[in-house]
């Protein structure tokens, strides 16, 4: 069981300011394969428990692992998009502990020798750019899952569900270069963007297919030497990593000025109680007894396969966010926005395709699109409104068939409905109304209805006359052309 | 008392077999029922058998039998009466390594080796005795007692295959598998006077091979003669996508090359392997071995092979290691023997407490103390860097000789309960048959000649994937009457 930790003393901000925080992040990525690492068995999500097992995943006696080449060609992939040198030699060894969700007693892991060392990711903080260092990528396989509740005899019994057991994992450990909270928040989702570009795994932190542990110390500002850092694990969550970092450093301040030390641990951060919590300390770490595993050859991967994985690289965020400033001509800004995930960045390109116009694409992706999905909870490729129908609204828009305004109507809709741009207009009557006769006879009946305000304009109060464009818009329902009520106007109180 | 081979009546062959199935001079299901009569008869006494597989026997008689009545063509060893150790994992069939952690564990697969042979039409009839999880040398390490030396009852069978080798040499099956981690093929076959193999390191699939030491466990037969032995190593060696150690290397024709001339081959016999501890009556025999294939037109050469002395040493090192590793699935949690504890770490103790005899327990530790933390470079890699060295040892010898000739084992059969209370002398027994394992190369025992009735076995060692060279000298030596030198 663990520790609980009493509530830690709240810090004064100018005593914070006196320190500077070192973080680095140890980050477990499950690689998009259709089979496992080590055998045939199915890696998909959410089947029942048990289902995808056979003697290897389980650790029978007598089986042995094979490694799955897919795991390592993703993983390679990671490497390449994260700019880390491949090792000439890597293998794979074995970390010998008990656990239940553990079959074979052991998890079979990179560990002397991983795949690849020395990489960078460029992050944005603060409207900064900063290179972290990423110290290394390893492949692993990951382990079971125990089942504590949701048994008739859970008081007595756990169970375990092997279908987890043997999943591809990467393990992403980055330098101790972040140096606030935020920064490794910008990491964590920047290193996610990169892997999903690089279609190298879903990221999924419900699903467990992105994890985060932090290593964390403190030390006084100019000091050159590390604090002792503690490991902070469970960190599944965008929100929880900030906030735990923010109480981590917090606690190793108020333990360094009421004159006590660190003590070298592993903490779990506990969500409901918002702290984290002492797991085991250094002298009661585990003595995994790292070896080579003899059952797994050396990993070799040849020069040719690998300039053919570069090759078929999928394009980075960095570059398409580039290539849309210059093809679509986007800002800066629109072109970060579009390009933050890759679903997003597609979703444009499949309207531009389309049809859609660029900068109006651009526009109404990010504030009505953007907007609805938010609300309700919907991921981009999960959006009621198809690339090609938005690119048919804006047709629409475009010929001037509906107003602007109209057309955040016809959005909402088609939104809600999943119909398309031309039924939604053709049902609700929305087409715009050019007929001039049709406009003077509303513009007419506003001036008449306003005689004082007729009085002010003409009394030389401009003012009034977008008052005057409000009323027959309003009357219309948004679907008078607007620059025929304009000339319209004009004319008629001139 | 001392009993020959022949003493058991028909001396089954695997081409005898499958003629006298071809001819309907017998059917499968009577060769059957008279291996099921054989071991019933005289496995009470040896306790070679631990468990029977007579369904699955008859299974594979009647499909023989089928194949006869439809005049169809019978596959290469048709009828091979067949006796597994019980390492080697098989299909619903109870597989408990001779421990009692794995009691009643009926693994939901075949280990690839026992699939190769019955596809080729073999007969499964049951698993055999060894010691527990393949450790030790004498089967007297059986959490289900031991294995008698069928050539002399008061004798150990060696080990760890003894039942294996004792199942065959008292005529209780024509050929068995066992497997060799540091000579538990080879030393019992020297044991119970028939031919034994031990295949370069990844010639066959370890799949199924429920694991002592990972990197040095094999599978290999025992048979009556070496010409059996070829028929059964041509069916098990060769790749295998279940085990990336097994190596796709092209398997030859071994029984097309049994008959080769060895005239004019070069065997290298090391001065190392003839000093201190190697019994004289022994040594006797294998000099009459030796002179025997110098007939035969083999030119004999010394050679020193300067790290045998570390070998003993170094295979403990790194068997224990990997062991240590390898039984930690042993926890009582998805099969095989559970201990009620309160707790899940008392579970643990007990469970392991209960399930692993002393020999087991003894090598998890030191296993354990090689790879902890602060002694792994002192003692695991330091092991890894000699296992180098002996590597090269058999490499440079390759450079001058065709194969490598020793004593098996450097004593004869000795009596039962005779080093029980001293592991270390049984350890050092393991000398002339460690140094191949650690270095990877294939290595056969053939009999030479016996020692006041109890055999000798002559060891042939060849460059890794030379398991044809090796057969062929073995098979010369045979035919020349090596087992009466
Ligand atoms: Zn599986």
């Amino acid at each position: 069981m663990p520790r609980t930790t009493p509530a830690i003393a709240r810090v004064a901000p100018e005593v914070s300011a006196a320190y500077e925080s070192v973080i680095g992040l140890e980050v477990h990525v499950q690689l998009k394969t259709a089979t496992k690492i080590f055998c045939g068995c199915s890696t998909r999500f959410g089947d029942r428990p048990n289902a995808n097992t056979c003697p290897v995943c389980l650790g029978l006696p007598g089986s042995l692992p094979v490694l799955n080449k897919r795991a390592l060609e993703v993983a390679l992939r990671a490497s390449l998009a994260l700019n880390l040198r491949l090792q000439q030699n890597s293998r794979f060894a074995r970390k010998n502990y008990f656990y239940p969700d553990l079959p074979k007693g052991y998890q079979i892991s990179m560990y002397e020798l991983p795949l690849a060392t020395h990489g960078w990711l460029e992050i944005e903080h603060d409207g900064a750019a900063k290179k972290i260092g990423i110290t290394r990528l390893h492949l692993e396989e990951d382990a079971a899952k125990n089942l504590h509740e949701g048994f008739l005899d859970s008081d007595r019994n756990s169970y375990i569900d092997y279908n987890r057991c043997g999943m591809p994992l990467a393990e992403i450990v980055s330098e101790p270069d972040l140096r606030l909270p935020g920064e490794a928040h910008a990491y964590l989702t920047t290193l996610k963007r990169v892997l999903e570009y690089a279609d190298v795994s879903d990221c999924n932190m419900e699903e467990g297919s992105l994890r985060c542990d932090a290593n964390v110390s403190v030390r006084r500002r100019g000091e050159e030497r590390f604090g002792i850092k503690t490991e902070v694990k469970n960190l599944n969550s965008f929100r929880y990593l900030q906030r735990a970092l923010e109480y981590e450093i917090e606690r190793h301040i108020a333990v360094i000025e009421s004159g006590g030390s660190i003590s070298q641990e592993t903490r779990l951060w506990n969500v409901a109680e918002g702290r984290s919590e002492s797991m085991r300390s250094k002298e009661f770490a585990h003595d995994y007894r790292y070896f080579p595993d003899p059952d797994l050859l050396p990993v070799h991967v040849s020069t040719s396969w690998l300039a053919e994985i570069q090759r078929d690289m999928p394009e980075l965020p960095t570059a398409r966010r580039r290539r849309f400033e210059q093809e679509h001509g986007l800002s800066d800004y629109d072109a970060g926005v579009l390009t933050a995930s890759r679903t997003l960045g597609d979703y444009f390109e499949a309207v531009l395709r389309a049809g859609g116009p660029a900068k109006a694409s651009a526009s109404w992706i990010q504030t009505e699109l953007l907007r609805r999905l938010n609300d309700s909870g919907l991921s981009v490729e999960a959006s009621p409104v198809p690339p090609a129908a938005l690119a048919g609204l804006l047709a629409q828009v475009e010929a001037g068939s509906i107003t602007g305004a109209s057309g955040k109507k016809v959005f909402a809709a088609m939104f809600e409905s999943g119909k398309s741009a031309e039924e939604i207009i053709a049902a609700q009557g929305l087409s715009q109304i050019q007929d001039t006769a049709e406009i003077e006879r509303m513009c007419r009946e506003v001036v008449e209805k306003n005689p004082e305000s007729v009085a002010k304009y003409r009394a030389g109060n401009q003012g009034v006359f977008k008052s005057f464009v409000g009323l027959v818009m309003k009357a219309s329902r948004g679907r008078a052309n607007p620059q025929i009520v304009n000339e319209t106007l004009k004319r008629l109180l001139g | 008392m001392i009993m020959t081979p022949t003493s058991n009546g028909h001396d089954w062959t695997i081409d005898s077999v499958r003629e006298a199935l071809a001819d309907k001079r017998i059917s499968a299901r009577e060769l059957t029922a008279e291996f099921c009569q054989r071991i019933e008869r005289r496995n009470p006494e040896l306790n070679a058998y631990l468990a029977l597989s007579p369904e699955r026997a008859y299974r594979q008689a009647d499909y023989l039998d089928g194949l006869v009545a439809r005049g169809e063509d019978l596959p290469s060893l048709a009828g091979l009466p067949l006796a597994v150790k019980d390492v080697l994992s098989t299909k619903g069939i109870v597989t408990t390594c001779a421990s009692h952690i794995l009691e009643g564990y009926r693994p939901p697969f075949d280990a690839t080796a026992v699939e190769r042979l019955e596809r080729a039409g073999a007969i499964l009839l049951g698993k055999t005795n060894c010691d527990e999880f393949a450790m030790g040398g004498s089967n007297e390490n059986s959490a289900y007692g031991p294995v008698r030396n069928p050539l002399a009852m008061d004798r150990v069978p060696g080990g760890s295959s003894g039942g294996s080798a004792a199942a065959v040499a008292a005529g209780m099956a024509v050929a068995a598998l066992g497997t060799d981690t540091g000579g538990s093929v080879r030393q019992p076959g020297s044991f119970c006077g028939i031919p034994a193999m031990m295949p370069t390191y990844g010639r066959v699939s370890r799949y199924g091979l429920i694991a002592f030491a990972s990197s040095l466990d094999r599978v290999g037969p025992f048979a009556r003669n070496v010409r059996d032995l070829a028929l059964i190593m041509g069916t098990i060696a060769g790749g295998d996508r279940m085990d990336s150690t097994a190596a796709a290397v092209p398997v030859p024709d071994y029984v097309g090359g049994l008959d080769a001339p060895v005239k004019g081959l070069r065997i290298g016999v090391p001065t190392d392997y003839f000093a201190e501890g190697l019994n004289s009556a022994v040594r006797e025999k294998i000099e009459a071995g030796i002179s025997l294939l110098e007939q035969l037109g083999c030119v004999r050469t010394a050679l020193r092979m300067p790290h045998t002395e570390y070998a003993v040493a170094t295979y403990y090192l790194i068997a224990t290691a990997e062991a240590s590793s390898n039984l930690a699935r042993y926890d009582g949690v998805r099969y095989g023997l559970r201990a009620s504890g309160g707790t899940l770490m008392e579970m643990y103790r007990k469970t392991r407490g209960a399930g692993f005899g002393a020999e087991v327990k003894r090598r998890i530790m030191l296993g354990t103390y090689a790879l902890s933390a602060g002694y792994y470079d002192a003692y695991y890699l330091k092991a890894q860097k000699v296992r180098a060295l002996i590597a090269r040892d058999f490499a440079e010898a390759f450079g001058q000789v065709d194969a490598i000739v020793t004593p098996t084992s450097p004593v004869p059969p000795f009596r039962l309960g005779e080093h029980a209370s001293d592991p270390l002398a049984m350890y050092l027994a393991d000398i002339y048959t460690v140094t191949g394992s650690l270095a990877g190369v294939p290595g056969i025992s053939v009999p030479c000649g016996r020692t006041q009735g109890l055999p000798v076995g002559l060891q042939i060692f060849g460059q890794p994937f030379g398991e044809a060279r090796v057969l062929q000298l073995a098979h010369a030596f045979e035919k020349a009457g090596g087992a009466q030198v």
